[in-house]
């Protein structure tokens, strides 16, 4: 049934199957492609744009678009790189992202990609500083919008792998936000166990899980050993 | 009546469907005044979806609102050209008149008061809606009356004194709307189109023979992206299923745009001939049109050309005799989002979903609606496809230009003697229009409206079509008193409330954009900012999910290239390497507010301040 696909990213002949992403597509191949909303196990959603690679000139989410026969993938051109940086420093300006602090410092993808494409400093646009309530109701789990980047891969994982239904976007333009179905966090059917809630779901520190912070030292935290991009899976 | 027997009344009338929840929410809002915490959770368990999703849906659109309003709400329309018309000072009357501000609802629970985006009368500005009732050309001076009415009478339709023309004084319509129809072409506003003459040509074909037909006339959709119309056609009808559906976009949000508000009025029933036509070249026996929530004035009307059409034997089954040829069309109304102007937006709505815009591919053609394959097309190409089977491809190709066939419908608002609904053949020059609509002054001209193209003086000669300036039909003037800058940030500020935040550069880029054209007004940029305008604007054209994004930063880029002159004379430049960008004012009033005095340096007075 599936048959084989021939294209290029950057130049390089890769091989898929008809019906892939470019995403899966590299991914299989050994390519790395910079991306936050996507993590596998997941259905793609092509929100936070990271993964933008040009097609035969014209820009698309690589997590959404098919590989076709005879396509040129642009993936790591100047270009394209400063998109990526862009939209990196845009998530970071919209949230409050205080690395030292964090407890996600040092697994956090944003902060990884942010290292990966040389921001050291994210000052470029002005800081928007929301000032969200931290829902720390749950006894188990805790939640600070404040570092969201409205990724949704909670939202997702509570419906794909927990056929639950947590999480989900409320608002729209830039006060959209992951709610969460309850008055409060404490008030929804979550469970420590669940997807939605496990490390690594949650891309930065917004789902924090209570009375196990910062447990790896400095220096042995996830991308401190392996920075992101350098593994064939990230997340 | 309580909440809970509200909800289970306005959730089984439309059978408890998820689909069909933005029809719900209406009924819940009309009923209970608002839709708080306690109505989603009813809501939520009738229609057995999780409560946050009904709360992701209802704080999604503008009209639909959690907080208990006024039983009365005004919404003035803030787009550039009611603001130019003088809305702000008829909201300075309302709100003395009614002690209430904008946001705001009174304490008797009886008024509130809000601005909205383009309620598609820019043609009789200022205007507002007052609940459904549309009121036109207010002036400070009849907003005092206004409130005096609503406060005797508490009733909207007591403001009606006077109804507009044609269908407007009609007693489902009773609007003081007017068509202001100014030219009238061959194809659409001509007197005395024969009803349902397409139709019956149409059915006397088969269905690939229509498509073809539609195809040789060269019909582009009219909307504003151009689509072949007979390709959408011919790909919808090619893909495999077992049901495809006919959905016409009557989401009219573009600021500046209202010519479909004509054809709504006064060319309905073509338009329903249009999407039967349609349904029988893709073999489609379901069809909706979307109806944006500020044209709800109108529905009764329509659902009353549909019930007409109905009895006619022109929808339901067998149509005009045609055995097996069997299509209904259902009204959706919209709840206020410009984004569900985007088709596959358009669509997620009509599922009862947040009016996001869907991955492409695949395409609505090939999965839209319910999956299934869907086309979406506008008012306006729906009436075309109607004149076409009537008229024949070849009378239809005749006019206009050879990558633009026909006559296009243009709305044209702001500094002219006549504002209004023009029909005119594509490749009209610029210059041309703004003679027909007696322009004197014009320095600017808006093609498109917010998402189109800004055309200045020396681009006058440049033809509206597809090859050229394309336009959905908006065309809004400016003579060479008004701001660009200002115009551009309204624009910006249109775009940044009416993003879905879907996707990163679209919701977090156009809110620096702005902040950085603010910057450009007030007269605190240096020219390093105009960098950083087209840089960021590049990001986010180049890597937003859907048209909105992709064409937000159009204003800013086209000023900045047909007024450089007006951008230059409003920057500052530095001196000794002080920042020329750095307002001291502004970064020592947080710090004034925080130590409660005055600058010792910056300020006249030194001292306590009190607030």
């Amino acid at each position: 049934m599936s048959k084989t696909v021939v294209f290029k990213i950057d130049g390089v002949e890769i091989r898929g199957t008809s019906g892939q992403t470019i995403m899966e597509a590299a991914d299989k191949a050994g390519i790395y492609i910079p991306r936050l909303c996507d993590v596998e196990g997941l259905d793609p959603q092509g929100s936070c744009r990271v993964c933008t690679v040009k097609v035969n000139g014209r820009t698309a989410a690589s997590c959404t678009q098919p590989i076709a026969d005879g396509i040129e993938v642009e993936n790591e051109t100047m270009e394209i790189r400063n998109f990526r940086r862009d939209l990196v420093r845009m998530l970071f300006h919209e949230g409050n992202h205080l690395c030292p602090c964090c407890e996600a410092s040092g697994r956090c993808e944003l902060q990884a990609l942010a290292y990966r494409l040389g921001i050291l400093q994210p000052d470029k646009y002005p800081y928007l500083q929301p000032v969200r309530p931290v829902d720390a109701s749950h006894p188990d789990i805790m939640l600070d919008t404040n570092r969201c980047i409205r990724c949704g891969r909670c939202i997702r994982a509570s419906r794909q792998l927990d056929h639950k239904n947590v999480f989900g976007y409320i608002g729209r333009g830039i006060n959209k936000q992951v709610g969460v179905d309850g008055k409060d966090l404490a008030h929804t059917d979550v469970h420590i166990d669940d997807k939605a809630v496990a490390l690594g779901t949650c891309p930065v520190g917004c789902i924090i899980q209570k009375r196990r912070g910062f447990f790896d030292a400095i220096g042995q935290r996830k991308f401190d050993l392996h920075p992101i991009g350098t593994k064939e899976k990230d997340s | 009546m309580n909440i809970t027997t509200v909800v289970k009344q306005a959730c089984s009338k439309f059978g408890n469907d998820r689909g069909r929840l933005i029809d719900i929410l209406w009924e819940v809002q009309n009923n209970l005044g608002c839709i708080d915490e306690q109505a989603m959770n009813a809501i939520a368990a009738e229609v057995k979806v999780h409560r946050v999703e009904i709360e992701g849906v209802v704080s999604f659109y503008s009209f639909f609102s959690e907080k208990r309003k006024g039983k009365i709400i005004i919404r003035l329309c803030d787009d550039v050209i009611d603001i130019n018309a003088g809305i702000e000072q008829v909201a300075t009357v309302f709100s003395e008149e009614l002690g209430i501000g904008i946001g705001q609802t009174s304490a008797d629970g009886n008024f509130s008061l809000e601005y909205t985006a383009c309620i598609g009368m820019s043609d009789q500005a200022p205007a507002a809606l007052v609940n459904n009732v549309v009121i036109t050309n207010i002036t400070p001076a009849s907003a005092k009356e206004i409130t005096r009415t609503l406060k005797d009478t508490l009733d909207p339709s007591k403001l009606v004194t006077k109804v507009g023309d044609g269908n407007n004084a009609h007693t489902l319509v009773s609007a003081m709307v007017r068509n202001n129809i100014r030219k009238q072409g061959e194809v659409l506003l001509a007197d005395g189109i024969p009803a349902d003459a397409g139709l019956g040509n149409a059915l006397k074909k088969t269905s690939p023979e229509v498509i073809q037909e539609i195809a040789d006339s060269g019909l582009r959709g009219r909307g504003g992206a151009g689509f072949p119309t007979g390709e959408k056609f011919k790909l919808a009808q090619r893909t495999e299923a077992d049901q495809r559906y006919v959905i016409c976009n009557a989401d009219e949000g573009e600021p500046g745009t209202f010519k479909d508000r004509v054809l709504l009025t006064e060319r309905p029933s073509l338009i329903f001939e249009g999407m039967t036509i349609a349904a029988y070249a893709i073999g489609s026996t379901s069809g909706i049109m979307y109806l944006r929530a500020e044209y709800a004035y109108l529905r009764p009307f329509l659902e009353s050309v549909l019930e007409n059409r109905r009895q006619a034997g022109l929808l339901g089954k067998d149509i005009c005799g045609k055995k097996g040829f069997c299509f209904d069309i259902r009204i959706q109304m919209g709840a206020g989002a410009y984004i569900c102007g985007e088709e596959s937006a358009l669509i997620s709505s009509c599922e009862g979903l947040r009016g996001e815009p869907k991955n492409r591919p695949p395409f609505p053609v090939e999965r839209g609606y319910l999956s299934k394959p869907t086309i979406v097309n506008n008012v306006e190409t729906f009436c075309c496809v109607a004149r076409i089977l009537d008229r024949g491809s070849n009378w239809f190709a005749g006019i206009g230009t050879k990558a633009s066939r026909g006559t296009k419908l243009l709305s044209v608002c702001g500094d002219c003697a006549r504002p209004g609904v023009y029909e005119v053949p594509y490749g009209l020059e610029v210059a041309e229009l703004l003679d027909m609509v007696g322009a004197e002054d014009p320095a600017i001209v808006q093609v498109g409206g917010a998402s189109g193209e800004m055309v200045g003086r020396s681009s006058f000669g440049r033809k509206i079509c597809f090859s050229d300036v394309a336009t959905g039909g908006a065309v809004m003037i400016f003579n060479s008193h008004r701001n660009v800058l200002a115009i551009v940030d309204h624009f910006l500020k249109f775009f940044a409330d009416e993003s879905c935040g879907y996707c990163t550069p679209c919701r977090v880029g156009i809110v620096f954009l702005r902040e950085r054209m603010q910057k450009v007004m007030h007269g605190f940029a240096e020219s390093a900012d105009l960098d950083y305008l087209r840089d960021l604007s590049k990001t986010i054209m180049m890597t937003s999910r859907c048209g909105l994004g992709s064409s937000a930063p159009k204003a800013i880029l086209n000023s900045m290239d047909q007024f450089p002159l007006v951008y230059s004379s409003h920057l500052r430049e530095a001196k000794d390497g002080v920042q020329a960008g750095f307002n001291i004012q502004k970064a020592l009033d947080e710090s004034r507010r925080i130590a409660k005095r005055t600058s010792m340096i910056y300020d006249p007075v030194y001292g306590e301040k009190n607030e």
